[in-house]
């Protein structure tokens, strides 16, 4: 077939459009590259994490400033989970910042959210954050208060008993 | 009773046969693609046949599936009053399956059917055996680009279709139905693994692509040289590389690992 300068053209056109396309999925969605370089890590151990996964996101006052990237057992043998967070660089945080499993909604994504306390001294690569607080396992919180309810009822039982 | 064994046996050698022949094709065509020349011309006729002209089917139906799957997907996740993953549900579904299996569908009776057909009308008209009249093998001009140009064009037109299926979903959520644009994006990014999703759906898109490649032009290649014959390939190509990309896809799907 000869040489045509519009098909070559429309080709091109599709190849680099499909390139795109692979590349916003890779980058954009997939995140290939945000864990590159420039990230500050993080550690911080909980008694109970949750639903929070690899990829949940980590917010200071609802603005994301970085993902969770590894959960695993601490290998302390205190049997709290480690979770290893990478925040933007540029992030200034002071060593008595607190971290908390909080869920969006009642039941959305669960995320990693600080709050920066007031110390003078900077959290460094590889700080470890040390006030922390668990996540709320809804199931336990029902649990709870079933249980509340039913002392509540056996005690006001008991008073009616011990009445006039 | 010996006519019935005897006609079993019959088929299962044919069947046997068909299939080493089909692999010896691919090997050759494996062989051709490695090998010089390469062609680079032929290859960039064939991308413009089996990729540009593809296009703007695998974009609309990107789009279509894309508008379906937010409405389904909001009316079964606002019973739970889950809307915020919305982004989620229509991503994960688009990049894991729908993106590699549709389009690897698409293209195949798109493209896929077009390559058996041309190859078979070849066939049928002795224009391969003028090429081997001439010393060219129809092997290396005629079938390796067109089936090279499938596999090259399968992974970029999957990653359009996902994209504009994503846009279709975005339309419905955020324009329609009022899911927040944010929330939407945020779940889409949060929920979408580099490894699991977006290179598993790679691979199955390529594989997809050699297998429609591979299928088409055997098909073609091997057709009866008679307007019958040609029709026959050209069905049979269909038919068989669909079957064979979603059987490969339940495959693809087990050994890749479904991920979390």
């Amino acid at each position: 077939m000869s040489r045509s300068p519009i098909r070559d053209l429309l080709v091109g056109v599709f190849v680099l459009s499909g390139l795109v396309a692979l590349a916003y999925l890779s980058i954009q969605l997939g995140g290939a590259t945000y864990s590159g370089p420039g990230g500050l890590t993080l550690y911080a151990s909980f008694d109970e994490i949750g639903g929070l996964a690899a990829r949940s996101p980590v917010v200071i006052g609802g603005v994301k400033v970085g993902q969770v990237k590894k959960i695993e057992l601490a290998h302390d043998g205190s049997f709290r989970a480690r979770v290893t967070m990478d925040v933007d660089r540029g992030l200034k945080l002071p060593d008595d910042t607190q971290a908390a499993v909080l869920t969006q909604g009642v039941l959305g994504n669960q995320y990693v959210g600080l709050s920066p306390g007031g110390s003078d001294t900077m959290l460094a690569e590889g700080g470890e954050i040390t006030y922390t607080q668990s996540a709320v396992v809804i199931e336990r919180l029902i649990g709870k208060f079933i249980q509340n309810i039913g002392n509540g009822e056996r005690e006001k039982k008991s008073k009616g008993g011990d009445g006039p | 009773m010996f006519e019935l064994v005897r006609n079993v046996g019959w088929r299962t050698v044919d069947n046997v046969h068909g299939l080493g022949g089909i692999t010896l094709f691919g090997s050759r065509l494996v062989l051709e693609t490695l090998a010089p020349p390469y062609r680079l011309r032929r290859i960039v006729d064939e991308l413009y046949n089996t990729g540009v002209l593809s296009l703007a089917i695998v974009c609309a139906s990107g789009t279509a599936v894309g508008l379906v799957l937010g409405l389904q997907g909001y009316n079964t996740l606002v019973r739970f009053g889950a809307e915020q993953s919305m982004g989620a549900v229509v991503g994960l579904s688009l990049v894991r399956e729908l993106g590699p299996v549709l389009t690897a569908l698409l293209v195949t009776g798109r493209a896929g059917s077009a390559v058996a057909a041309e190859i078979g009308a070849m066939v049928a008209t002795e224009q391969l055996d003028g090429l081997r009249m001439m010393s060219v093998d129809p092997i290396d001009f005629v079938t390796q680009p067109k089936a090279l140009a499938l596999v090259l064009s399968m992974p970029l037109l999957s990653a359009l279709f996902i994209v504009f299926g994503l846009f279709g979903g975005y339309l419905v959520g955020v324009g329609l139905l009022g899911v927040d644009a944010g929330t939407y994006i945020s779940s889409l990014e949060n929920n979408i693994d580099f490894r699991n999703d977006v290179l598993g759906s790679l691979l199955k898109s390529l594989v997809f692509g050699a297998l429609v490649g591979l299928i088409s032009t055997w098909r073609g290649y091997t057709s009866a040289p008679t307007s019958a014959g040609v029709s026959r390939a050209t069905t049979g190509a269909v038919v068989q590389a669909s079957v064979a990309t979603l059987m490969f896809d339940y495959v693809i799907t087990a050994l890749w690992g479904v991920g979390v």
